[in-house]
């Protein structure tokens, strides 16, 4: 052995070039200690057991046996799909309106005055929109088939984006065909992962989605509480000096309503564009409510405060409200507004609105240019209607004199969601059955993040007269001190 | 169905997988030439280089810098784009720009009107001249049964909606929005596709982002196909569950994580999941391709997980009665959890909706974003629905709807073998009427879209990021509207074009030997 060892020993320094020779070679061999040559003849023996041995992988957790695994397939028992709903859940049935939804509604069977949908201006009624859409139809047909990138772009899209750009005064807009999709997906065109929104915890579902979808860092700040903001940005100040190098590419925005659907009351604006370049944060508004509402021609909360509308880097607003249509816009420079042709999800991977929704909303637009009087005609029934309001019983009203969407809290809860909502909805049915048709405002309670209390909402429209909002009132009142008492 | 207990995933798929497929499922997706391919990266290379030259100019203001630029008081804000997102935009997509957003001016139905643009700084700006290009043949729109129209019983019915009911509703449906034509919409569309209950929603997209959340949650998984649509992939991940993606169509990939999922259990806890969801869709609109649905069918019952089917663009266009994937398979409803579709497509309409057990539709009728927050939808695209659904159903009495099922299947047929005869690479099933053809070269996507128009022929190209870079394509939707003539005259423009781009890159077997090709029993990638 001691012979083949040394043979072997012998060619290895032979092959590494060294010219030894035999003798002081074998020599080196016997000096060698005992030890020393059973450890190298253990470390050859392991080298070539690594050799030949499987190579092992790491994310193989194989030790269950293929048994196992059947037996593990077998006993595993999903959830059912959808936990079950009882049968009497308030909200399962819906109340049923038969015929279109307008001033006159009939719900359920009765025919009621409407002060639950938002139709601010009474144009779901009129009878140029139906017959400009009545045009549309007989030119375009009903559906686009497409995506506004395949042939899904009409000509009425066009004009209707100029259109609203024109009125709005800024250069350019952009169309949605869904009024929930629009602000959900503006927001995360243009915010990503590691920028930061600071939002206000009244923000309404479509935008809580939007935030969620653009993966930032969300920061709310106080409801319309400019100084709890300032902390918050302050505090991101010196977070900033901490990291400048980072600081240079996180962009910030600050996402508000101009007139909160939750809690019916506008925000400072003013206020903000002062934060806005105080901070170099860029503002995103959202003005479904007040589109149409405030201003002195309908331009919304920019027009009513006076602020320059190019300090609002976007403005996004449905036109299901005032403007009786389906669908949403979004407007601001051609900067901005510009990327969500090729970013805005909602945009890009969905069809493009029906060309006689989109004639339907250009005339709705020629009725508000035509007529800006109207507008201080619905700002004057806002405020009669607040006005009279007040006072009832067990109800306080929530919202501002020029919120046309009020809400009805309840002044003294009972402790329990249930119970409130269900004392609201008796209110409502109450109502119903005397021909004001109201509704309690929904939510979904375990999805939103600041869960407004349960309340009623009660609508104001240019159709309603003196005399229907006194009889509205009164009913209210009855239906309060009969149900609260 | 008698499920052996088998060791290995594999032989499930090959043992019980021929009995499930009553017809011959035929897909084919040719292997990218390797000529081809390196030519493409080639003319990427050189257009990246042009890119950056191109930048480097505009920066240094020896170019004319067409961008819109930020305000001058907002200078010192932090940029809203990085320059290198928009690299793409700015050096590749602008220059092909006039391919897409082509503004239309009459039905989309199998002839239209497109209106004229020109540019006079290369795509940057467009100009319309006032001139209308008539009766250019539409292959791009979504129109598969020809419900695009302007006369007829569907136009009259929705006209006369509109006349009664408004266009607008202005609240959603949990409030004071839920018309009785809702209703009506969700019995009828029940009753086709099969279901217990159903629910309609305003718009396709937002059918899938909003209610996959109100589905799963935390602790739940998704498997979803690797080409799923972005709405499928933003309700997953709203939803806020763990995505698992498996390969597109492929079985085994499915059957695999499937098994790893339930044996291994959540990550790092290893506590088991509270339920698997699949997401798949009828017809994938990029591929041309067709799900297996009999065995995901099968996958899903042996391993108890739920699936979600999108149908945007196969209801109403595949099966002898148009009821989709479902009835092209010979199927049962029931099977399938959640069936989701959309009414823009064959329809000739705009929405989704989703069709299932009467408990998951009371579900959703308490926890869907859309019935609390969203707007419901408009009267006279609700009776456009209902009015087409019966005329595919026969119930109005007419067999158009049976006539325009048979149309659209033989014209989907011989479209396909035509442009395999002439020797293109298409991708896709054999009864697909998406029909994928490959271009692969970036400067063949714009030149295909624009020789095409020049023989007034309208069609779609799609690259990047719609697609893999080297994959792009140009995709034709046959529609029942199409006539012989049409398709015919598109034909040729189809091959006039290819010899002019030398698009024919097919190195199959194209003359005679059809018969023993198409009739190989799943065909499956080819990679």
């Amino acid at each position: 052995m001691k012979h083949a060892h040394a043979q072997s020993r012998d060619s290895v320094k032979m092959a590494a070039g060294q010219q030894w020779v035999l003798v002081e070679m074998v020599q080196a061999f016997y000096e060698a200690p005992a030890y020393h040559l059973i450890l190298e003849g253990i470390l050859i023996l392991w080298i070539i057991r690594l050799l030949f041995s499987k190579t092992y992988k790491l994310q193989e957790r194989s030790d269950l046996t293929e048994k196992e695994k059947e037996e593990l397939i077998e006993e595993w028992q999903p959830e059912p799909l959808v936990p079950p709903v009882s049968k009497d859940h308030p909200s399962l049935n819906y109340d049923v309106v038969t015929g279109p939804p307008s001033h006159k509604i009939i719900v359920n069977g009765k025919e009621c005055i409407n002060f639950a949908s938002f139709n601010f201006l009474g144009l779901l009624d009129s009878e140029r929109v139906k017959l400009k859409a009545l045009l549309s139809l007989k030119k375009y047909g009903v559906g686009t088939c497409g995506p506004r990138g395949f042939y899904g772009t009409f000509d009425v899209h066009l004009e209707l984006e100029e259109r609203l750009a024109k009125f709005m005064r800024t250069e350019e807009a952009i169309i949605y065909s869904y009024g929930f999709a629009t602000i959900a997906s503006a927001i995360p065109a243009y915010s990503k992962r590691g920028d930061i929104i600071f939002v206000d915890e009244a923000a309404c579902f479509s935008i809580q989605k939007g935030l969620q979808a653009s993966r930032s860092f969300v920061k709310h700040f106080k409801h319309n509480d400019m100084e709890d903001l300032e902390r918050l940005l302050k505090e991101q100040e010196i977070e900033d000096q901490k990291n400048p190098r980072k600081a240079r590419v996180i962009r910030r925005f600050i996402v508000v309503e101009g007139l909160y659907i939750n809690t019916a009351d506008i925000c400072p604006l003013p206020d903000l564009v002062k934060l806005k370049y105080k901070y170099k944060v860029r503002i995103f508004l959202e003005e479904s409510m007040s589109f149409g509402v405030l201003g002195e021609h309908g331009r919304g909360v920019t027009e009513h405060f006076g602020v320059n509308i190019d300090d609002i880097d976007l403005i996004s607003a449905n036109m299901e409200n005032a403007l009786a249509s389906i669908g949403g816009f979004c407007c601001g420079r051609s900067f901005v507004i510009d990327h969500q042709r090729l970013s805005g999800q909602g945009y890009c991977f969905s069809a493009s609105l029906p060309p006689m929704l989109a004639s339907a909303a250009i005339e709705a637009l020629n009725i508000m240019e035509e007529d800006p009087g109207i507008f201080r005609v619905l700002q004057d029934k806002c405020k009669h209607v607040h006005k009279a309001l007040q006072g009832t019983p067990g109800l306080k009203v929530v919202g501002e004199p020029l919120a046309p969407a009020l809400h009805l809290q309840l002044e003294n809860s009972t402790g329990s969601r249930t119970n409130d909502l269900k004392l609201l909805r008796a209110i409502v049915d109450y109502s119903m059955d005397r021909q004001i048709a109201l509704t309690l405002a929904r939510y979904l309670e375990k999805e939103e993040r600041f869960l407004p209390p349960p309340s009623i909402r009660v609508v104001v429209t240019v159709e309603q007269t003196q005399e229907e909002i006194e009889r509205a009132a009164q009913c209210i009142r009855e239906a309060a001190v009969k149900i609260l008492k | 169905m008698n499920i052996m207990k088998i060791s290995h995933p594999a032989l499930l798929h090959h043992a019980s997988c021929t009995s499930l497929y009553k017809k011959p499922f035929v897909e084919s997706f040719e292997e990218t030439p390797l000529l081809v391919a390196v030519l493409t990266y080639m003319g990427y290379g050189i257009l990246t280089i042009f890119g950056y030259l191109r930048d480097f100019l505009r920066d240094w203001k020896f170019e004319k810098c067409h961008l819109a630029r930020e305000r001058e008081e907002q200078k010192d804000f932090v940029p809203l784009y990085q320059d290198f997102e928009n690299f793409y935009t700015r050096n590749l997509y602008m220059r092909i720009r006039d391919n897409w957003n082509r503004p239309i001016c009459s039905v989309p139905g199998a002839k239209m009107d497109l209106l004229e643009r020109v540019t006079p700084d290369y795509n940057w700006t467009f100009e319309h001249t006032g001139n209308v290009l008539k009766d250019v043949i539409n292959m791009g729109s979504y129109n598969y049964l020809g419900f695009a129209e302007n006369t007829g019983t569907c136009a009259d019915a929705a006209s006369e909606c509109t006349v009664k009911y408004g266009v607008g509703v202005s609240s959603t449906r949990q409030e004071i929005g839920n018309l009785d034509k809702h209703e009506e919409l969700e019995i009828l569309v029940a009753r086709f596709l099969g279901v217990e209950s159903s629910m309609a929603f305003g718009m396709g997209f937002a059918t899938n982002s909003m209610n996959i959340p109100a589905l799963t949650g935390k602790g739940c998984l998704i498997l979803s196909d690797e080409l799923n649509h972005a709405s499928l992939v933003l309700g997953a991940r709203l939803s806020g569950s763990t995505i698992r993606v498996f390969k597109h169509n492929n079985m085994q990939s499915l059957e695999k994580l499937l098994r790893d999922a339930i044996v291994h259990g959540q990550p790092r806890t290893h506590r088991p999941w509270k339920k698997i969801l699949i997401l798949v869709e009828g017809i994938y609109s990029m591929e041309g391709s067709i799900v297996r649905l009999p065995e995901v069918i099968a996958l899903k019952k042996k391993y108890k997980a739920y699936l979600y089917l999108d149908e945007a663009h196969s209801i109403g266009a595949l099966g002898p009665r148009g009821r989709g994937v479902v009835d092209y398979f010979g199927l049962d409803p029931s099977d399938v959890d959640i069936m989701m579709g959309t009414f823009t497509k064959s329809f000739g309409a705009a929405g989704g909706y989703i069709g299932g057990k009467k408990e998951l539709i009371d579900y959703l009728r308490l926890h869907s974003h859309s019935t609390v927050y969203a707007t419901s939808m408009s009267p006279p695209i609700i009776q456009q629905i209902i009015t087409s659904m019966k005329c595919i159903m026969g119930e109005d009495g007419s067999t158009l709807g049976q006539e325009r099922l048979c149309q659209l299947s033989e014209n989907t047929t011989y479209f396909r073998r035509r442009l395999h005869e002439m020797g293109f690479i298409i991708y896709g099933n054999n009864d697909s009427p998406v029909v994928p053809l490959m271009l692969y070269m970036p400067a063949k996507i714009g030149a295909f879209g624009r020789e095409m128009l020049k023989r007034n022929i309208g069609t779609v190209v799609v690259g990047f990021p719609a697609t893999p870079i080297i994959e792009s394509r140009a995709r034709f939707c046959v529609s029942a509207a199409h006539t012989r003539e049409m398709l015919d005259k598109a034909l040729n423009a189809i091959s006039e074009v290819g010899d002019l781009l030398q698009l024919k890159y097919s190195r199959k077997n194209r003359h005679g030997n059809e018969g023993s090709d198409s009739f190989s029993f799943l065909e499956s990638h080819q990679d």
